[in-house]
């Protein structure tokens, strides 16, 4: 059953440690390029714990899921960082804080 | 028992790296060391017996998606401030944590390419496991993953395009 050699809670805790890190990071942080790069250390830990139960459980799984997080997050940086590319044109700061208002 | 020791090294480099990448007040430095991140995740993928997710790890997150981080912030134009922050920049005291940290994970890569029986986990799921599965059970998900690069691909030309043509016009009103 056991196809790993490293005890799987480590891997997860490992996982999550990661996780917070960039949920704080995103809570902490203003800049939207830091906003954007916690999201991709927050998808990474999530694809981590993926391929280490796939592992664990020796099957395939774990990392078909995890090329689908790699492509969400392809796609979410590029849009991501198109927004980014706008903020700057129009509000001349990075600082999500001047753009939290919608032109209702 | 080597690849107990090496995982946990690997996860401390990562979390240290990740957290200083969280609180750097410059996003070049945060992006070096946040790369140093993915590298460090890549070795524990190859630890744990997915050798073909730490390559995609380092070709398409450590690659691709950090590369355009670095394009947009240098498109974003530090203009004459970025001068002083390049001569800045290769000051030591910059490059010498990441760099610190990526030769722990290049001593471990070391070990394990020169021991050929090495502390590779003792099931590796290959690559061709995966991609049985990913196009048997899962072709759905492969077709919806194919849409959402599309529609990505998409709305960053849409939203890029603007951003283009925009700044042609406010060009072109001035001179």
């Amino acid at each position: 059953m056991d196809g790993l050699n490293i005890p799987l809670n480590h891997i997860l805790l490992v996982s999550s440690l990661l996780f917070a890190i960039g949920m704080l990071g995103l809570m902490i942080r203003r800049n939207i390029i830091f906003i954007l790069m916690s999201l991709e250390v927050m998808l990474n830990a999530a694809a981590l714990a993926f391929v280490a139960a796939g592992a664990h459980w020796e099957q395939p799984d774990g990392q078909v899921v995890f090329m689908l997080i790699l492509t969400v997050a392809a796609a979410e940086v590029a849009v991501g960082l198109g927004l980014v590319l706008q903020v700057q044109k129009r509000f001349k700061t990075l600082d999500m804080d001047h753009a939290n208002r919608m032109q209702g | 028992m080597l690849e107990i020791v090496f995982f946990y090294i690997a996860a401390t480099v990562a979390l240290i790296a990740t957290v200083m990448a969280m609180t750097r007040a410059n996003a070049i430095h945060a992006l070096i060391y946040l790369i140093v991140s993915l590298l460090a995740v890549a070795v524990i993928f190859f630890l744990i017996g997915a050798p073909f997710a730490a390559a995609l790890e380092i070709v398409i997150y450590a690659g691709a998606i950090m590369v355009l981080f670095v394009f947009v912030i240098m498109m974003l134009n530090l203009g004459e401030k970025g001068d002083k922050q390049e001569r800045q920049w290769l000051k030591p005291g910059i490059w010498a944590g990441p760099a610190i940290l990526s030769v722990i994970l290049l001593v471990e890569l070391l070990i394990v390419i020169g021991d050929v029986n090495g502390p590779v986990s003792v099931s590796a799921v290959s690559a061709k496991e995966v991609g049985l599965s990913l196009f048997g059970p899962y072709v759905l998900a492969v077709e919806i993953a194919a849409m959402l690069l599309l529609a990505g691909l998409v709305g960053s030309f849409h939203l890029g395009r603007r951003y283009l043509e925009r700044d042609h016009i406010e060009k072109g009103s001035s001179q």
